[in-house]
C-alpha cells in the first residue's frame, strides 16, 4: 500500500495535535471509533458563542496514516469555518483531498463523524447553558 | 498478514542520520520471505542454460543431469529432516504441499473416517483447505489455543474420534513464531492410528526436525523461507510405520511416484536442495545468532517502553521471531513512521479484509492489541547494528503516535479504556 504525498505530508507533520479542556463550556469534544476497530479519533473545537465561529481545533488519533491525516486535516478546515459552514464537510471532501484509496474511505467517514460529534457536544453545552441565560434576563 | 509492506524510494533515504554499517532500507520480514543465499544461486545457475534437460528423459545425458541434480536435492532435503529419498516428493511450494497432504489423505482414507483436526492459528493454506473440505461433507475441529500460543494437548485427545483419519497442525507459526509441541502431538497420533501433518514451513533450516523422532508422517516444506527459490516447495510423505498414501491433486504423466504430475522444476529444486545443506551446516551457530538478535531487539525496546506486549510463548519460539503489541499506537501508522524498515503488522489497516490478524485474536490478546502488533523476522542477513537500529526507530515512533494518541492521554489520565462505551463500536 501506498501513500499520497498529502497523507505522508499529514502524518510526518500532523497539524494541531493536542487537547483543549473538555469542560469548559465553549469546547466541544467528539471522540469516535473503537479501539478494536483501529481507529479511535478525539477532535475538539473551540467556539466563540457570540459569532459561532470554530477559532481553534485540536485532534489527537489512534489510527493508521490515512486516518491521522483525515482528522489532522478535519481540524485545518474547521478552523475559522462557523458551525454550520463545518457540518456542510463531507467525508468525501477529505478523500478527495488526500487521495484516499477505497480501503481507506472509512477514516474519512470517522473524521466527518468526529466533527459532528464535536459539534454535538458544542450545541449540547449550549443548550444546557441557555435556561441560566434565560432566567438572568 | 500483510507481507507488501511497499518502501517508497524517496523515504527509504531516510532523514534520519544512518548509523555506520546498516544500508536503507532493512528488510526484517523473513517470516513472510528470506532473501536466497548467493551460494544457493551459484549452484542453480548450471541448470538453466547448460543443464537444462527434463528430469524425466532417460535416454540422453541432458535428462541424466538434470534428474542428478534432482537426486542430488533430494537426498539433501532427506537429510535435513531425517527422511529417505523416496520420501521426498516436490512441489511448487508450501500452499501446494498442504493441500495435497490434507486432500489427499481425506480421499484416500474416506472409507476409513472423515474426521480432520487442526488448529485456528494455522496458515491459511491449512484453514481454507480443511474448510473446502467440509463443505465436500468433512467434519473438521479446529482447536483453540492457549494464552502463549500453543494447544493444549488435552484438547486434542478429547477431540480425536474413531472417525479420525487427520492431525494437522503447524511446527511453527508464521505470524507469532511458536512450536507446537510436535513431538507429542505425533505421539498421539501414532497411538491412535492417525496420519500426523505438520506444515513445517517454517520451521525447516531454523530449528531441528526430525520426522522420525517425532513421529510425523506428513511434512510441508517451503524453498523461499530458507534463503532458497520461490515456486518450489517439498512434501515428506512417511513410506513407513505407516506407509502413507495420498490421492493426487495434480494428474499427468504421474511425476513424483504418482502425487505429484509435472515437469519437475529442476533449478528450483536444486535451489531448495541445497539451502537444506547450508541450512544444516549452518543451523546450529545460526540459530544462536538469531536467538542472541532477537532477543537484544526485545530486550532494548521492552526497556525503553512501558506496555509492551509480546505475543506468543517466549520459550516455545522461532530463534529470529518477534511479535510486539505496542499499546495506544496503530500498527500500520507505526510502520509507516518506521518506512526505512520492512516489517509486517497484524493491524485489519495492512489486511485487505480490514479484520486484525485471526492468530492475535486466537491468543485472546484483545483485538485492539492485535491492531498494536509489529511482527519481526530477523534472518541471516541481518546485523547487530541494523538490530538496534531497527530499536532506536521503533522506540522514537511509538514514543511520537502515542503522544498522538486518544488513548494513552485518557489511560495517562487514569480512564480504564475496557471501560469506555464507545461511540463507534458498530463500525
Amino acid at each position: 500500500m501506498s501513500y499520497s504525498d498529502k497523507v505522508i505530508d499529514h502524518y510526518n507533520n500532523p497539524r494541531n495535535v493536542g487537547s483543549m479542556d473538555k469542560n469548559s463550556s465553549d469546547v466541544g469534544t467528539g471522540l469516535v471509533g473503537a479501539p478494536e476497530c483501529g481507529d479511535v479519533m478525539k477532535l475538539q473545537i473551540k467556539v466563540n458563542p457570540q459569532t459561532n465561529v470554530i477559532e481553534d481545533a485540536k485532534f489527537k488519533t489512534f489510527g493508521c496514516g490515512s486516518a491521522i491525516a483525515s482528522s489532522s486535516l478535519a481540524t485545518e478546515w474547521v478552523k475559522g469555518k462557523t458551525v454550520d459552514e463545518a457540518l456542510a464537510i463531507k467525508n468525501m471532501d477529505i478523500v478527495k483531498e488526500l487521495s484516499l484509496p477505497p480501503v481507506k474511505i472509512h477514516c474519512s467517514v470517522l473524521a466527518e463523524d468526529a466533527i459532528r460529534a464535536a459539534i454535538g457536544d458544542w450545541k449540547k453545552k449550549q443548550d444546557t447553558a441557555k435556561p441560566v441565560v434565560a432566567e438572568a434576563k | 498478514m500483510s507481507t507488501d509492506v511497499k518502501i517508497p524510494q524517496e523515504l527509504s533515504k531516510a532523514q534520519h542520520p544512518t548509523p555506520k554499517g546498516v544500508k536503507l532500507p532493512i528488510y526484517m520480514d523473513n517470516h513472510a520471505t528470506t532473501p536466497m543465499d548467493p551460494r544457493v544461486l551459484e549452484e542453480m545457475l548450471p541448470f538453466f542454460m547448460e543443464k537444462f534437460g527434463n528430469a524425466a528423459s532417460r535416454n540422453h545425458s541432458f535428462g541424466w543431469a538434470a534428474e542428478e541434480g534432482v537426486e542430488t536435492a533430494r537426498e539433501r532435503i532427506a537429510k535435513l529432516v531425517g527422511a529417505t529419498t523416496k520420501e521426498i516428493i516436490f512441489t511448487s511450494g508450501a500452499t501446494e504441499s498442504d493441500n495435497l497432504a490434507i486432500k489427499g489423505v481425506a480421499e484416500m482414507y474416506r472409507e476409513k473416517g472423515n474426521h480432520i483436526i487442526t488448529a485456528v492459528t494455522e496458515h491459511k493454506a491449512v484453514l481454507d483447505t480443511c474448510k473446502r473440505l467440509e463443505k465436500n461433507g468433512y467434519r473438521v475441529t479446529y482447536l483453540p489455543v492457549q494464552k502463549d500460543g500453543l494447544i493444549d494437548l488435552d484438547d486434542l485427545k478429547r477431540a480425536m474420534d474413531d472417525k479420525t483419519i487427520l492431525v494437522t497442525i503447524m511446527f511453527a507459526n508464521n505470524e507469532i513464531g511458536v512450536i507446537q509441541p510436535v513431538t507429542e502431538i505425533g505421539k498421539l497420533c501414532r497411538e491412535r492410528g492417525v496420519i500426523f501433518h505438520t506444515d513445517a514451513t517454517q520451521a525447516v533450516g531454523k530449528v531441528p526436525v526430525d520426522v522420525n523422532k517425532q513421529n510425523i508422517d506428513l511434512a510441508s516444506i517451503s524453498g523461499h523461507k530458507m534463503y532458497g527459490p520461490k515456486g518450489v516447495g517439498a512434501l515428506y510423505v512417511r513410506r513407513k510405520n505407516p506407509r502413507v498414501q495420498l490421492a493426487a491433486i495434480i494428474d499427468g504423466g504421474g511425476h513424483e511416484r504418482g502425487m505429484r504430475s509435472g515437469t519437475l522444476n529442476v533449478p528450483g529444486i536444486v535451489g531448495l536442495g541445497k539451502a537444506c545443506a547450508v541450512a544444516q551446516e549452518d543451523m546450529p551457530q545460526e540459530s544462536c545468532r538469531l536467538a542472541g538478535l532477537r532477543n537484544r531487539l526485545k530486550d532494548r525496546i521492552m526497556n525503553r517502553l512501558d506496555e509492551t506486549y509480546i505475543n506468543g510463548s517466549m520459550e516455545h519460539r522461532l530463534p529470529g521471531s518477534l511479535n510486539i503489541s505496542f499499546a495506544y499506537v496503530e500498527g500500520e501508522s507505526l510502520l509507516m513512521g518506521i518506512n526505512d524498515i520492512a516489517v509486517s503488522s497484524g493491524s485489519a489497516c495492512t489486511s485487505a479484509t480490514l479484520e486484525p490478524s485471526y492468530v492475535l485474536k486466537a491468543l485472546g490478546a484483545g483485538d485492539d492489541l492485535a491492531h498494536s502488533s509489529i511482527r519481526f523476522g530477523i534472518g541471516r542477513f541481518n546485523t547487530e547494528a541494523e538490530v538496534d537500529y531497527v530499536a532506536d526507530r521503533v522506540i522514537e515512533t511509538v514514543e511520537r503516535l502515542r503522544e498522538l494518541s486518544p488513548l494513552y492521554e485518557m489511560a495517562k489520565e487514569g480512564i480504564n479504556l475496557k471501560d469506555v462505551k464507545w461511540a463507534g463500536e458498530a463500525h
